[in-house]
């Protein structure tokens, strides 16, 4: 029992995907400028990550070493595909911001890291909690990044208005700065500085 | 022939893959340590993205689009194959970084051996992928498409080297212990994009 518990509660903070193994950076920066975006994303990619470690594990034992990259990206894809429908028939707004994004998912590199490192190796049932814990990993960056993007970028969370924004009549000027692209890049490296002054034992040497 | 050179100014400069779509940052992350492969990974980069995306326009023109099969025959006239799509550009996109590995191995053994490892690894790099999602949703013709491709390439390339060299120059610095390695390179990588920024908006 403690060791699926360990394969689900690790890739949280000991061995985050983001801030350790330093996969599926992409995504985690374009998509966290909104609360919603980033919470959709997350979703998605825990779906995809779970299932696609379920498939893989069960046809580990059937799939030829030398394709066994084409196969991965097979499952993925019509996984991908799958989500995409979804989302452009019940969230059709949310799909038209992510845009490419989500299809991006397919080249999330922690969905083929886990696939190769872990699904491969492992029964179907690890594999799911690998695939969930994982997911979780992603979306816990995710959503830290898009608070603080989104509460002091434009001054809202879920688009709802918390801070009074200046040009309303109220005291809250946003900082443009959130919004932009430098704005992720510089959270979430603050965010591995905090992980690592938590847990020293994973700054690197040099 | 204005316009492609704007467009590909634009790829290169103002919509820069790596840092304003934050495209492909896994492995401008992991491998820009050394600015020698990070020049065999961006020339890699530059050739299979000049080769996938005209590649990709073609295929999703002439088989995915709404409509695209009636050149086969006017019953499949409003066949719609688009959802189709990611599965196909990754397929195409799998496959020419194989017959590229291949070529290269056959022909020019020694561009082979230099890039090494990194020729696989594009497969998965997302710029190739994001490139040609890009080039569906702006719906590019096939030149522009190949423009496109190329200057976006390019434009990975330069960040990657960039940074590659800044990365080479901090191993003589003394940061706080919890930022060493990746959380710098985070904040190195956003001062970039921040001068990267200059751009936006250049009217040309």
């Amino acid at each position: 029992m403690s060791k699926s518990r360990d394969a689900l509660i690790d890739p949280l903070f000991n061995n985050n995907p983001i801030a350790l193994q330093v996969l599926g950076i992409c995504s985690a920066l374009a998509v966290t400028t909104k609360m919603d975006t980033a919470l959709v994303m997350s979703v998605a990619v825990v779906f995809v990550l779970l299932f696609s470690n379920l498939f893989v594990s069960l046809l580990r034992h059937q799939i030829p070493t030398n394709i066994r990259i084409i196969v991965q990206l097979t499952i993925i894809a019509s996984l991908v595909i799958v989500v995409d429908q979804v989302l452009k028939a019940y969230l059709f707004e949310i799909s038209k911001q992510l845009s490419v994004f989500v299809g991006l998912i397919i080249t999330n590199c922690i969905i083929m890291g886990r696939a190769e490192a872990y699904a491969m190796q492992n029964p179907p049932s690890m594999s799911v909690i690998d695939g969930i814990g994982n997911g979780l990993g992603y979306g816990v960056i995710l959503a830290g990044t898009a608070v603080l993007r989104e509460l002091f970028g434009s001054g809202s969370l879920f688009g709802a208005q918390v801070f009074a924004l200046a040009s309303e009549g109220g005291w809250y000027i946003p900082n443009g700065l959130m919004v932009l692209s430098p704005g992720a890049f510089f959270i979430i490296g603050f965010f591995i500085w905090a992980i690592r002054a938590w847990k020293p034992d994973q700054i690197e040497k040099d | 022939m204005e316009q492609y050179i704007d467009l590909a100014v634009k790829a290169i400069f103002v919509e820069n893959m790596a840092l304003a779509f934050f495209l492909g940052m896994c492995s401008f992350l992991a491998v820009s340590k050394r600015v020698s492969t990070a020049v065999g990974l961006g020339a890699a980069v530059i050739f299979v993205l000049t080769v996938t995306v005209p590649l990709n326009n073609v295929v999703y023109n002439y088989a995915l689009r709404p409509g695209a099969l009636a050149w086969a025959s006017p019953e499949l006239a409003d066949i719609d194959l688009s959802f189709l799509g990611f599965l196909t550009f990754i397929g195409t996109i799998a496959a020419m970084t194989q017959i590229v590995e291949m070529t290269l191995d056959r022909f020019v053994p020694k561009l082979y051996a230099a890039l090494g490892i990194f020729l696989p690894l594009i497969a998965v790099n997302c710029a190739i992928l994001g490139a040609s999602l890009f080039m569906m949703e702006r719906n590019y013709s096939l030149t522009e498409s190949a423009v496109f491709g190329f200057g976006s390439g390019v434009g990975w390339a330069l960040a990657i080297i960039a940074l590659a060299g800044i990365r080479e120059r901090l191993r003589y610095s003394n940061p706080p212990a919890g930022l060493r390695g990746l959380g710098l390179t985070f904040i190195i990588v956003g001062l970039m994009a921040i001068g990267f920024m200059a751009f936006a908006g250049v009217q040309l």
